[in-house]
């Protein structure tokens, strides 16, 4: 399933290619891309475990960077 | 400026104006009197610590948090070492105190850091304001009443009503009502598109005098506008070879700088170069140009505005990697029919024999010609002015591909080419005209020929020529058409190369020898309708289809998709794709060039600070207006 979310507050377009090194190191995520001018993340990843992956991508984006919100 | 900006920026206003109260208060020699010496760089110290930490003390809590993570390499973290480490020189009082310049430095990154936000704040919303072609809702009848509805709740079939004003929101095909369109949000087109009941009209266009009732052919998602949305947001996934130059670039950019940083400040010093107060100011100096934003911002911006900007001219362009080889091509092969042709027959000329009427040719040639669907046929009929009564028509023959053969009138009348003419023993003569003759015979005798030919697009002969001023080689056409019309064809439009009677299959083998032709990374670009030609809209490097508005095939299967059918708009295509190349390598120079320039001057130790904290925010400043000028183009 691939599935795109708003980012709110992505501010350096830096940052965001780290995020995306980030996330796309994390277990089960079949491909992530985030988008600084667009602010969308677009997740792929296995329908079944897709909410699984998710929550562990928002968790892992929270921590890098803290001022960016995922909006589901 | 959103909220956060805002009060960005009032924390900016009050640091600076404490920063200003500080200089002035050192520069008086009050501190002096107060404390003495040293004890007035101890004060002066506490005193520009104050506006720095109003200033930056996100900054120094987000370092410390990567710190935390263990990614040292952060913008946040080198900033927050550069300016501590100026205010740290206060332990080498042999040195000037650089307490002012710590507190400044950490004020115009600030400054800097703001003003790179709202930049991006403003590329976005006109990006946005761009992709304005949304439609909010859609008009559906509900008992006789109007209800506003989300465009995707509404079902095929259903019958929508779009007032002056509105823009269509959903692809379907008009039952009431005239109109006049304007496609400009699609196709870039000016000239307004005029509409009436059985037309098909295409979601994101304006309707601009009459109400119009339309039955809708396809759900919102899959209506021409939300397909456009998706395919321009969609582009800048699809990365150009640049992009990716630079992204690798920055992975080792920032970890290259910090480490010689470290070097410079420790090595010389211990090899006895100088003092340790000074290499440590350089190697400060070098942190702070250590974020390779400049680039990472522009680049992808240039690509993201030249996309939206293509857009605009009705050009849509699947990729920032297609827009890249585009702005390389050096060979056009265009499909003929279609692309430099309408895909429509026209009769050009009758050519009675002598003592015939010509009408009379026209209306025997429509007369045995009104069964068929073949676009000749239709073409023999749109050029017969007359009635056509089908009582008086039959035993109406089709000859194997030459042509017919019907009565028509108790008269036996034989329409078609030479070899149906040779088979039936008829007497003929050729023309000295190009295109398809059509030789007629009644009741065995030759009546005379009907000339037709492919129309020629009105722009095609200046679409060849803009291609050839801008910079294109060859343009190649292709054809199945017989050599001597397409020579014609190509001798008025200017084409360099022709390949003529080719059988479908052929196309791709063509198109591959006329790549093994490139020569020092040049790309080839093939032109078609969309129709029946996948396999060399694929094979070429840049797929370009045309007359797109509303043709999935097309934008399925092309790179670039044209939406309306004039060819002049491949030319538009690739100066847009050149320019905004040009912008991104302007950018990438730029920025690569100040940024070495400035580390060059403070590993002499030239350079100072500010001008350090001007090559991080003041280049991606630059870099990023210099990237909105892709957006930026004329319609015509």
């Amino acid at each position: 399933m691939r599935k795109s979310f708003r980012l709110d507050e992505i501010d350096c377009a830096n940052c965001a290619r780290k995020l995306q090194d980030e996330l796309a190191a994390l277990d089960g995520v079949d491909a992530v891309s985030v988008n600084f001018l667009t602010q969308k993340l677009t997740l792929t990843a296995a329908d079944e475990r897709f909410d699984d992956v998710l929550d562990r991508v928002v968790a892992l984006a929270a921590r890098v960077e803290p001022d960016c919100e995922i909006v589901r | 400026m959103n909220k956060k900006q805002r009060r960005w920026r009032n924390r900016i206003v009050i640091a600076l104006a404490l920063f200003a109260a500080a200089l002035a208060v050192e520069q008086s020699g009050l501190l002096a009197t107060l404390f003495g010496t040293p004890g007035d760089v101890y004060a002066s110290f506490a005193l520009f610590l104050v506006p720095y930490l109003i200033a930056g003390y996100k900054t120094l809590l987000e370092a410390a948090r990567n710190i935390r993570r263990g990614e040292a390499f952060d913008e946040a973290f080198l900033m927050s070492v550069a300016s501590l480490g100026a205010f740290a020189m206060v332990f080498f009082p042999d040195t000037d105190p650089h307490m002012a310049e710590g507190a400044a430095v950490m004020l115009f990154y600030q400054v800097g850091e703001l003003f790179q936000s709202y930049a991006v704040g403003q590329s976005r919303a006109s990006i946005a304001a761009m992709m304005d072609i949304a439609p909010e809702y859609a008009n559906v009848e509900k008992d006789g009443e109007l209800v506003e509805l989300d465009p995707a709740e509404v079902a095929v079939g259903e019958t929508i009503v779009v007032k002056p004003g509105e823009r269509v929101p959903i692809d379907g095909v008009v039952t009431d009502g005239t109109s006049q369109l304007d496609t400009a949000a699609l196709t870039g087109e000016s000239v307004p598109r005029h509409v009436e009941p059985g037309a098909e009209v295409i979601s994101g266009c304006v309707n601009m005098t009459g109400v119009l009732r339309v039955r809708t052919t396809k759900p919102y998602g899959e209506s021409t506008v939300a397909r456009i949305l998706e395919l321009v947001e969609n582009a800048s996934e699809k990365k150009a070879r640049t992009e990716n130059f630079i992204t690798r670039f920055a992975r080792v950019y920032t970890p290259v700088v910090t480490i010689s940083a470290v070097l410079l400040a420790v090595v010389p010093p211990l090899a006895g170069l100088g003092p340790w107060s000074d290499w440590i100011l350089r190697g400060l100096t070098f942190l702070v140009v250590s974020c390779p934003c400049a680039l990472v911002i522009s680049v992808p911006l240039s690509f993201f505005g030249g996309i939206g900007g293509a857009s605009r001219l009705g050009i849509l362009v699947k990729g920032s990697n297609y827009l890249e080889l585009l702005a390389h091509v050096d060979t056009v092969v265009f499909d003929k029919t279609g692309t430099l042709t309408s895909g429509t027959f026209n009769v050009v000329a009758v050519h009675p024999e002598a003592g015939v009427d010509p009408d009379y040719v026209l209306s025997m040639a429509a007369h045995a010609e009104s069964f068929s669907d073949h676009p000749i046929a239709v073409s023999v009929r749109a050029a017969y002015s007359g009635e056509i009564d089908r009582e008086k028509i039959d035993e109406v023959r089709e000859e194997s591909g030459h042509g017919v053969s019907a009565r028509v009138n108790e008269h036996l009348v034989m329409v078609g080419n030479d070899k149906l003419m040779t088979e039936y023993g008829a007497s003929w003569h050729d023309c000295d005209l190009t295109g398809t003759i059509l030789h007629v015979t009644v009741d065995g005798a030759y009546v005379g020929h009907i000339v037709i030919a492919d129309v020629v697009k009105e722009d095609a002969e200046a679409a060849v020529a803009d291609l050839h001023a801008a910079g294109v080689r060859r343009c190649v056409m292709l054809t199945g058409d017989r050599t001597d019309v397409a020579e014609a064809v190509a001798a008025r439009l200017g084409i360099d190369e022709v390949r003529a009677q080719l059988l479908p299959e052929d196309k791709v083998r063509a198109v591959e020898r006329l790549l093994e032709d490139e020569r020092d990374g040049a790309r080839l670009a093939f032109v078609g309708d969309g129709i029946n030609d996948a396999p060399v809209l694929m094979r070429a490097d840049v797929g370009i289809a045309m007359g797109a508005m509303g043709s999935d095939a097309a934008i399925e299967a092309a790179d670039v998709v044209l939406m309306d059918d004039k060819p002049s708009r491949i030319a538009s295509a690739m100066c847009l794709a050149r320019r905004t190349m040009r912008i991104v390598w302007q950018n990438i120079v730029f920025a690569i060039g100040v940024k070495v320039l400035i580390l060059a001057l403070a590993a002499l130790g030239v350079a100072n600070m500010w001008l350090a904290v001007f090559g991080d925010v003041g280049v991606a400043m630059i870099a990023i207006m210099n990237a909105m000028r892709c957006m930026r183009v004329g319609r015509d």
